[in-house]
């Protein structure tokens, strides 16, 4: 039966949402004058059932995917029937409307906070508030309104979707089963990634509300208050997101790192660079007109980046250039009318109250703060304008097409050399103004006492580098650079944390902050300039002379416990494996089939990773039946060993490979490890011709150069399969063969049925071999055996070693860490002044 | 010359380096013929090309090459002016291939042959509605 009153509930919820964002929007805007108008009451209604529509909405997508509501296109697509509950949960966020969905949660759950913590600013701030969920309500609203499509709804039917003959047949088909989530997000990071990311994302907003409150009720100063610690929050959640990201990406995609400069990346990494500046400004405003005027710019600049983010990735316009998959669901022309009405809007509320914000009028000094966090906060735009520029390439290109002209400019072709190269030294730039501004900062300052506060630090900065330098071998100037500037901010920090926190560790958010920094700056340096790529091609052999020289090959081929040298150690890879919940990884040659898609038989005694021993019949709970794993291996030459086990996920469906690394992880080093690609399993397998071999029981002879044993041979009663009759014969024989690591048994079969000779072959998948039992020689008590023998199972991995990556994520964490800290501070210190009736 | 000056002076300077730098390190979307006029001319830069593997008509994919040591393959591809070209890729063949509808190499010509570093694929039938495989 199709459930259509669920998605009914929820596209009319939609609609409900979109009006009451429109109603809330509008009365707040009646309410900024008196607060406690009639109407203030209404726009706080209005907000309260918006967010619970909004509510509803996600509650019935969500049921929708859980109850399998396969006629549903949202769950058909996403979802499957064995997907366990946690990746229901990021089926929620595989598709773009319930990314959307996300986002106004969020936006939602923020606006009650905001709604209930404030006074004076409730009205203005809401307005601009509730005015951002109208146009991502829009997004996800599915109506035609005079011919044009607003929105594409989560809530469409399968059959309104889909052009497929089944529905003329039978409008009322529901589909057994969905197309599943797909195998990349099937990661427990993608449970929590999207969360925080879209957290970050809506609580931008949140400064930018106040920000143009601030600018339209004439407080233009005060607004920064309230929005600080909000500002703070924001970077904190939407920093640790895009890590979130860059580890998820480490960890699941194949393209051996964290960061890629992709445009997806960078697409949210200069929104985050622009708001850690205008949080720079936004602390320095009180004494300095210049900077307060430039966090009105950075914190508008800031929103305006992040809708224009969500244009680039969600338009299709980044299409030939971006390895990620863009579904276009014809929203670029409302993503573009968000992005400039909020931009009209910014510049038209700014441009009325701009002539009334006094200027600067004396020269600042070079010795105070405020000039130290302004040259900072314009290092941070400049970072993020060198990556916006490029990244939005695509974006020229139809400008100019727009306009008549003809343009072919692609991304640049080697982007990750192309980013580092500037990003490195505004990362200099960077690392040296965090450990200095700091001192400006908490001291006053003239020439002396920079001299004395600073020599200190930059001593045992200097000194520190050297060692590193020395031990580490490092050579490129780039690198000496960032390495040097990083550890002074370090020093320099921590000097300033000891001195903070002694009188009062609330105030130490900065310094925590800072040190986080210049962690991850370390991290990064090291994982990334020092990765180094393990599996290189050292055969010395390049295929063909067709190929020029200089072409790096990076991938090792390995077969079937064929051990390889590589680097420091001997690698061999032991073949393919399933997961199994209870005993580890089993072999998968030793499973007979699945009994249902959770649940598989074993078909002969097995060995687990565990250590169980599984005997034939038993049957055992498997994780995800889509999953495989290569076993590979890790001899190092001291003895130490350990073994990877790279992923492969094959969703038939979606008729999708996909392949994700292991990683082998110590503290000083990750040996990061990931699968090209193996054999196609649907392939036909070329066997040799056939070698006969003449044995009779007990004697030795060779199967591909393995050492076989013809053990003995039994009548069979029955074979499975072949009727027996009387007269008819079958004969099994025990044939075993010592492998590498274990001696594996053959028991091909012969049969004579009516008086015609039959043969059932027995294959050894690890020894490559096929075993048929080809005669009978009665008179000299032998059989003729029959081996044909194909390609071993073979591997291409890639395996590559990144130094010191944990520094990066200790400083992600200590980032996370400070602006917590800072956020507590400057949270406490709005309260005190609400309180005290000044806001 | 007041401080604030000379720092607008930089961040205009930066941001014109910037600007110059990215248009001249920008790729370029080409055909195969503009990318060998290109290098004939010495010039070396990297170049993107947009086109699709050649197929016979019954669909199956032609002109695909591994080599001996699966370590890297060749193929077949044809430009937006449906021009032939052998391309070299030192990579095993990417898992989605022979599925793509339309393929993005990155690379040059170099010895007369055209190398791609990169490959960007085009599966749309992935995420695409395409019946529902009753």
């Amino acid at each position: 039966m199709v459930h259509l009153l669920i998605g009914n509930l929820g596209h009319l919820l939609v609609i409900v949402a979109f009006v009451t964002s429109l109603l809330a929007t509008f009365s707040f805007w009646k309410s900024t004058n008196n607060q406690e108008s009639t109407w203030a009451g209404f726009a706080k209604w209005m907000y309260y059932i918006h967010v619970m529509a909004i509510l509803g909405v996600c509650t019935t997508l969500f049921l929708i995917i859980n109850q399998q509501y396969f006629e549903y296109h949202y769950a058909f697509s996403y979802t499957s029937k064995y997907l366990p509950i946690y990746y229901q949960i990021s089926s929620f966020w595989n598709g773009q409307e319930g990314s959307f969905l996300l986002w106004m949660f969020w936006n939602a759950i923020l606006g009650v906070i905001l709604i209930q913590t404030n006074k004076t600013w409730k009205a203005p701030m809401m307005m601009f508030f509730s005015f951002t969920q109208v146009f991502l309500v829009s997004m996800i609203m599915g109506v035609v309104i005079f011919g044009g499509k607003i929105g594409s709804s989560p809530f469409m039917l399968l059959r309104d979707v889909v052009s497929d003959p089944i529905f003329d047949i039978d409008p009322n088909f529901i589909p057994e089963d969905g197309r599943g989530l797909n195998p990349l997000l099937q990661n427990y990071w993608m449970v929590i990634h999207p969360p925080t990311l879209f957290l970050g994302f809506a609580t931008t907003v949140i400064p930018f509300a106040y920000c143009l409150a601030g600018l339209y009720t004439g407080r233009f100063k005060e607004w920064i208050r309230p929005a600080l610690p909000w500002a703070q929050f924001s970077a904190a959640v939407l920093g640790l997101g895009i890590l979130m990201g860059a580890y998820w990406a480490y960890e699941t995609l194949n393209f051996g790192g964290y960061w890629n400069w992709d445009p997806v990346e960078n697409a949210i990494y200069v929104p985050w660079l622009v708001m850690v500046a205008a949080i720079h400004t936004m602390i320095a405003f009180k004494k300095n007109e210049t900077a307060l005027k430039a966090s009105i710019i950075l914190v508008i600049t800031t929103y305006v980046l992040i809708v224009y983010s969500t244009f680039l990735t969600r338009s299709g316009i980044l299409g030939n250039a971006s390895v990620h998959s863009f579904t276009d669901l014809g929203l670029s022309g409302q993503l573009l009318i968000y992005l400039f009405v909020f931009i009209i809007l910014s510049i038209v509320v700014a441009a009325r109250i701009w002539p009334s914000i006094p200027s600067a009028k004396e020269e600042v000094s070079a010795y105070s703060r405020e000039f130290w966090i302004f040259i900072g906060a314009t290092a941070l735009s400049l970072m993020a304008f060198q990556v916006i520029i490029p990244t939005s390439i695509p974006v020229w290109n139809e400008i100019i097409e727009f306009f008549g002209g003809n343009s072919n400019l692609a991304p640049p072709a080697e982007q990750v050399e192309f980013y580092t190269k500037f990003q490195l030294y505004f990362a200099v730039a960077i690392a040296l103004l965090s450990g200095t501004g700091q001192f400006f900062w908490w001291k006053k300052m003239d020439r002396a006492e920079l001299k004395k506060q600073l020599s200190t630090p930059v001593m045992i900065a200097l000194i520190l580098s050297a060692l590193i330098i020395v031990i580490f071998k490092i050579q490129v100037a780039g690198y000496i650079l960032l390495l040097t500037a990083s550890v002074y901010s370090v020093v320099a920090n921590t000097k300033i944390f000891l001195s903070v926190a002694k009188s009062n560790i609330k105030l130490s958010g900065g310094a925590i902050t800072h040190i986080g920094v210049a962690f991850m700056l370390l991290g990064i340096l090291f994982s990334s300039g020092y990765s180094k790529i393990l599996s290189k091609n050292n055969t010395g052999l390049v295929w063909s002379k067709e190929f020029p020289d200089e072409v790096n090959q990076n991938n090792l081929l390995l077969f079937l416990n064929e051990p390889r040298q590589m680097a420091d150690y001997s690698l061999t890879y032991k073949g393919i494996r399933k997961l199994s919940k209870d005993y580890g990884y089993v072999d998968l040659n030793d499973i007979e089939g699945a009994i249902s898609p959770l649940e598989i038989i074993i078909a002969r005694e097995t060995k687990t990773s565990t250590g169980e021993m599984l005997q034939p019949g038993d049957t055992i709970d498997i994780f995800n039946p889509e999953n495989s794993y290569f076993e590979v291996e890790y001899q190092k030459h001291s003895g130490a060993s350990f073994t990877l086990f790279p992923r492969l996920q094959m969703n038939e469906s979606m008729d999708m490979l996909v392949y994700s690394p292991d990683i082998n992880r110590t503290v000083t080093a990750d040996l990061y490890t990931h699968v090209r690609t193996f054999p196609d399993p649907e392939s036909e397998t070329n066997w040799s011709e056939v070698k006969e071999v003449k044995a009779e029981p007990g004697m030795t002879f060779f199967i591909n150069d393995y050492v076989a044993k013809f053990v003995s041979m039994e009548p069979l009663d029955e074979v499975a399969g072949v009727a027996m009759k009387d007269g008819d014969l079958a004969i099994k024989t025990l044939i075993e063969i010592q492998g590498e690591n274990k001696t594996y048994q053959a028991e091909p079969i012969y049969i004579i049925k009516d008086k015609m000779a039959g043969r059932i072959p027995y294959v050894v998948n690890d020894l490559a071999s096929k075993i048929t039992v080809q005669s009978i020689l009665p008179e000299e008590n032998s059989f003729v055996f029959g081996v044909s023998t194909t390609q071993k199972d073979w591997i291409i991995i890639e395996a590559v070693e990144k130094p010191w990556i944990n520094i990066l994520w200790l400083g992600t964490l200590l980032l996370v860490i400070g602006f917590g800290v800072a956020t507590n501070r400057r949270y406490t210190e709005f309260v005190k002044m609400r309180d005290k009736g000044m806001e | 010359m007041k401080k604030t000056h000379i720092i607008g002076i930089l961040v205009i300077a930066v941001a014109i380096i910037v600007i110059i730098s990215t248009a001249g390190d920008a790729s370029a979307y080409v055909t195969f013929k503009e990318a060998k006029e290109m290098y004939d001319h010495g010039n070396k830069n990297k170049i993107h090309v947009v086109g699709t593997l050649k197929k016979a008509e019954n669909g199956d994919i032609l002109g695909i090459q591994t080599s001996p040591d699966m370590l890297s393959f060749k193929f077949t591809m044809l430009d937006e002016n449906n021009f032939e070209q052998e391309v070299f890729h030192p990579n095993p063949m990417p898992t989605d291939f022979l599925r793509s509808e339309q393929v993005v190499v990155v690379g040059s010509y170099e010895n007369g042959k055209f190398i791609a570093d990169k490959i960007l694929l085009k599966c749309p039938s992935k995420y695409q509605e395409e019946g529902v495989n009753v």
